[in-house]
């Protein structure tokens, strides 16, 4: 019987000849993502680090991007924590305000390999299986673990395999075929699990791959991977990532798999995700009509350049709806160079759009562009969860770029099919 | 002892609002928000001894670990549910908090009922009739029997390893 790719990259990591699903095995990760968290995460060892030091400078990637720049004392307090311990601790991967979303920082500087094993103290920390690699969530008691003893345990999971036929047509993007998935399997479909894309990956870019794959978590995945293929290996080379610099991991042909499902892309339509649940998945054409007061363009799941284009391309030469607020989130620094060398980020702002800086916003409630009792956003990114963007008593719908910027016109959820 | 019974995909967001995330770490900073915008009662009322009883998939979404270390720390015996989200479900161990996954007790729990743990005995009793749940793994028991994950880690890097 062959092996999955969970089954192989935790072996390799093990230092074991082969794994099986449901075994916990000790494994020492290649990096540890912590973002704002880390000041609390520090906190949690100071003593500790003076007795017996930073395990590795290497291990810890330190990206400032959840409450940027910050909102108040405290935040800015923290913020000055994490500079601090950088510099004492020699931490070599460490990316301060603006740089960007973390987990597109990680992807972005050549971080995240494939083959890799890389956990995060963040539960989107799933999305560089886009670029091939195991990455998977934690909480800051582990990061803070993780920081002194450099090793964790992880339990081999089953594994899902989707097979996916044909291509999207656009403008139907990564985005509804992730919410459709999601809406099929439900919050925990995928639990414990991981999930492999298998078929027709090649028409997805290694952005379309990165919302999918950041995703995993809201279906309750451990991992959400794709194959490394040629597309892979021109978006690393641009990175600056040679090819001898990693070894990619696949399952083979006879891997045991837990479930199989198969997607036909070119029958996929706009989906949207309606309140409070990612799995409340409605066709885009089954919601339309429904009344919106902010619309959210951005984010670690769609605020890479391609979907801000996609978005400017529709709303060029027009205004967004009076009753709207558009919200533009590029996910970091680099795609905002990007699109306001190519005239995107004018378009948008010519359109309506306010620019917040490249970071997490409004995804988290915890500061810019929170919502009112009452008031409904629709957003690009990956939850809808009651109190999200700071208010028990507002609605967040989320949906793909073609979708959020039709309706941003409108002022009501519309199909970007027309 | 009070039974705290909610329903299924009850996510991190719902135990501990985002909006505090980066304001709130410690436990007396965490206590007053905890459950705020599932059960505003929860965090007044709450007492050492308590257990909270729910649905599959508790504890989905975000890796904020404020939802265990608060419920670790005003005393909640046990989390009782149908499953657990697997982030939320290591941030229990690394606190020391219990964990029973026994879907067929919460099935069983009607308003009023008692709820007691035998964990020894890997049994919840729901109005006093035993139903068993998996054992941890040793290696993971040893992480929460330790008190949590960074007690382990100390006694390791001490050579000490419980």
């Amino acid at each position: 019987m062959g092996q999955t790719f969970a089954q192989k990259v935790l072996a390799r990591a093990a230092g074991l000849d082969r794994v099986v699903p449901g075994q916990i095995v000790t494994v020492r990760p290649d990096h540890l993502l912590t973002h704002d968290n880390s000041s609390a995460i520090v906190g949690k060892i100071e003593k500790d680090l003076e007795k017996h030091g930073l395990v590795s400078t290497e291990l810890p990637i330190i990206v400032l991007d959840h409450v940027i720049p910050a909102s108040d004392e405290k935040t800015a307090t923290g913020h000055r924590k994490v500079r601090e311990f950088v510099r004492k601790c020699k931490v070599e991967h460490f990316f301060d305000v603006g740089v960007g979303v973390c987990h597109q920082v990680v992807v972005e500087k050549g971080l995240a390999l494939p083959g890799r094993l890389l956990v995060g103290s963040d539960s989107h920390t799933c999305a560089y299986g886009a670029v091939n690699a195991f990455a998977t969530g934690v909480d800051r008691t582990e990061a803070a673990a993780l920081l002194l003893t450099g090793e964790t345990w992880l339990r081999v999971p089953p594994t899902i395999k989707i097979t996916l036929a044909g291509a999207l047509k656009p403008p139907v993007s990564a985005k509804d075929l992730v919410l459709k998935i999601i809406g099929d399997l439900g919050a925990d479909g995928a639990n414990y699990d991981a999930v492999e894309y298998h078929g027709d990956v090649a028409s997805l870019t290694v952005d379309d791959r990165f919302a999918v794959a950041n995703m995993g978590i809201e279906m309750g995945a451990k991992i959400a991977v794709f194959p490394f293929d040629a597309v892979t290996e021109k978006y690393l080379a641009a990175a600056g990532v040679p090819r001898k610099a990693y070894e990619p991991v696949w399952a083979d042909a006879d891997a045991e798999y837990k479930a199989e499902h198969a997607y036909n892309l070119p029958a996929i339509e706009p989906m949207i995700a309606l309140p409070h649940k990612v799995d409340n998945v409605k066709r885009v054409a089954d919601a339309k009509g429904i009344e919106i007061q902010q619309a959210l363009l951005g984010t670690c799941t769609n605020g890479r350049h391609s979907d801000l284009r996609v978005a400017a391309a529709i709303l060029d030469g027009k205004r967004v709806h009076p009753n709207v607020r558009l919200l533009v989130l590029p996910a970091s620094r680099a795609i905002m160079e990007d699109a306001l060398a190519d005239g995107t980020i004018a378009k948008l702002v010519k359109a309506g759009g306010v620019v917040l800086p490249p970071g997490c916003g409004p995804c988290l409630g915890a500061h810019q562009g929170a919502l009112a009792p009452g008031e409904r956003c629709l957003s690009t990114s990956n939850r809808n969860f009651k109190g999200r963007m700071g208010c028990k008593e507002a609605e967040i719908c989320l949906a793909s770029p073609a979708t959020v910027a039709a309706s941003a016109l409108t002022g009501v959820v519309t199909d970007p099919r027309g | 002892m009070r039974v705290w019974k909610y329903g299924d995909d009850i996510n991190t967001d719902m135990l501990f609002p985002g909006k505090y995330t980066y304001t709130c770490a410690t436990a007396d900073e965490i206590k007053p928000h905890l459950l705020e915008d599932l059960d505003p009662e929860f965090a007044g009322k709450v007492q050492a001894g308590d257990v909270v009883l729910a649905g599959k998939n508790f504890g989905c979404g975000s890796s904020r670990e404020q939802p265990a270390l608060g419920l670790r720390a005003v005393g909640i015996e046990a989390v009782v549910a149908g499953s657990f989200a697997r982030i939320f479900y290591r941030a229990a161990i690394n606190q020391g908090l219990v964990l029973v996954e026994c879907p067929e007790a919460v099935a069983a729990f009607r308003p009023g009922d008692s709820v007691t743990l035998d964990l020894a005995g890997g049994k919840v009793v729901v109005a006093g009739k035993p139903y068993a749940f998996p054992p941890l793994p040793a290696q993971i028991l040893a992480i929460r029997d330790a008190g949590g994950l960074l007690p382990y880690a100390r006694a390791k890097l001490e050579g000490k390893r419980t």
